[in-house]
């Protein structure tokens, strides 16, 4: 099952790695919500996290919550561990919070396929795009520019014109 | 010059696979070495233990790994993390990387025949 366009997004309760627990309900919290089911060991998550980070730093002034959600098996796949999640954004200076989803349940109910995999809310927790940050994972200058996009579309109440894109990156590493 | 033996290491959970064909056989035809490379699917945790493979695409050229795994580098089914040449990261070698790879490999051959 997958969400969909136009669909309310499950909320969820997911702690970050300092142990403080964030949802998306209540939605108009902010004008517009990223949920981003990423990971540590996968090329393309790790080649697209830095345009992502830019994404929530250039947004944040206008009030959009961007969260990252780890939902990776971590015991097959350790460098996803809480641990290594904290690491990790102890030593990149993280400005998202880094959520652990250890059940796998929040990224079933969104229908996550592949990290990274993109869903934006608007303020009523609608989905209005869910896909790929942007149409190249090799080529930084694109800025996530079909993030970007949606935002803008988002932010000014407009039709989102490019509402799904497909995923590129790793396969969810789904638990036995 | 002789065409190296070249082996992809790939996994279904990755989806780079065509594009590490294309770049090793653009590379081979850049060179002049032919287009043969074989293709080998790693499907479960225990066949990739065995082979020691640490993610997909994992290029073997005369069987040697294009770019050495760390001692470190965990051994299983995932995309492997490359280094390009200008620091990013990415599910691909640095095409420069597999080209001079290729041609080293060509040239040791041609001396030792």
């Amino acid at each position: 099952m997958s969400l969909a366009i136009g669909e309310v997004a499950p909320d969820f309760a997911l702690l970050d790695t300092e142990g403080r627990r964030w949802s998306v309900a209540p939605y108009d919290d902010a004008p517009a919500t990223v949920v981003v089911f990423t990971c540590n060991h996968c090329p393309y998550a790790l080649a697209w996290h830095d345009r992502i980070a830019q994404v929530a730093d250039d947004y944040a002034a206008r009030g959009v919550r961007v969260l990252a959600v780890n939902p990776n098996d971590s015991n097959r796949y350790p460098g996803d561990s809480a641990e290594a999640m904290r690491d990790r954004v102890s030593r990149e200076q993280w400005t998202i919070p880094y959520l652990r989803d250890d059940t796998q349940e929040v990224a079933r109910e969104y229908g996550a396929r592949v990290t990274p995999d993109v869903f934006v809310l608007d303020s009523e927790g609608r989905l209005r795009y869910r896909g790929a940050p942007d149409a190249d994972y090799d080529k930084p200058t694109e800025q996530a520019q079909w993030l970007r996009e949606a935002l803008d579309e988002v932010l000014s109440g407009s039709i989102v014109a490019r509402p799904e894109t497909k995923p590129v990156g790793c396969s969810i590493k789904w638990k036995p | 010059m002789r065409t190296p033996d070249v082996e992809i290491r790939w996994w279904e959970g990755c989806p780079s696979t065509d594009r590490a064909l294309s770049a090793v056989r653009e590379a081979l035809a850049e060179l002049g070495l032919g287009d043969e490379v074989r293709m080998r699917e790693v499907l479960t945790d225990d066949e990739a233990r065995e082979a020691g493979f640490v993610g997909s695409p994992t290029i073997l050229i005369d069987g040697v790994d294009l770019v050495p795994a760390a001692d470190d580098e965990p051994i299983g089914l995932s995309c492997r993390v490359y280094r390009r040449r200008d620091g990013r990261i990415s599910p691909l070698p640095d095409p420069d990387d597999l080209r001079e790879a290729l041609l080293r490999a060509a040239e040791r051959a041609e001396v030792t025949r």
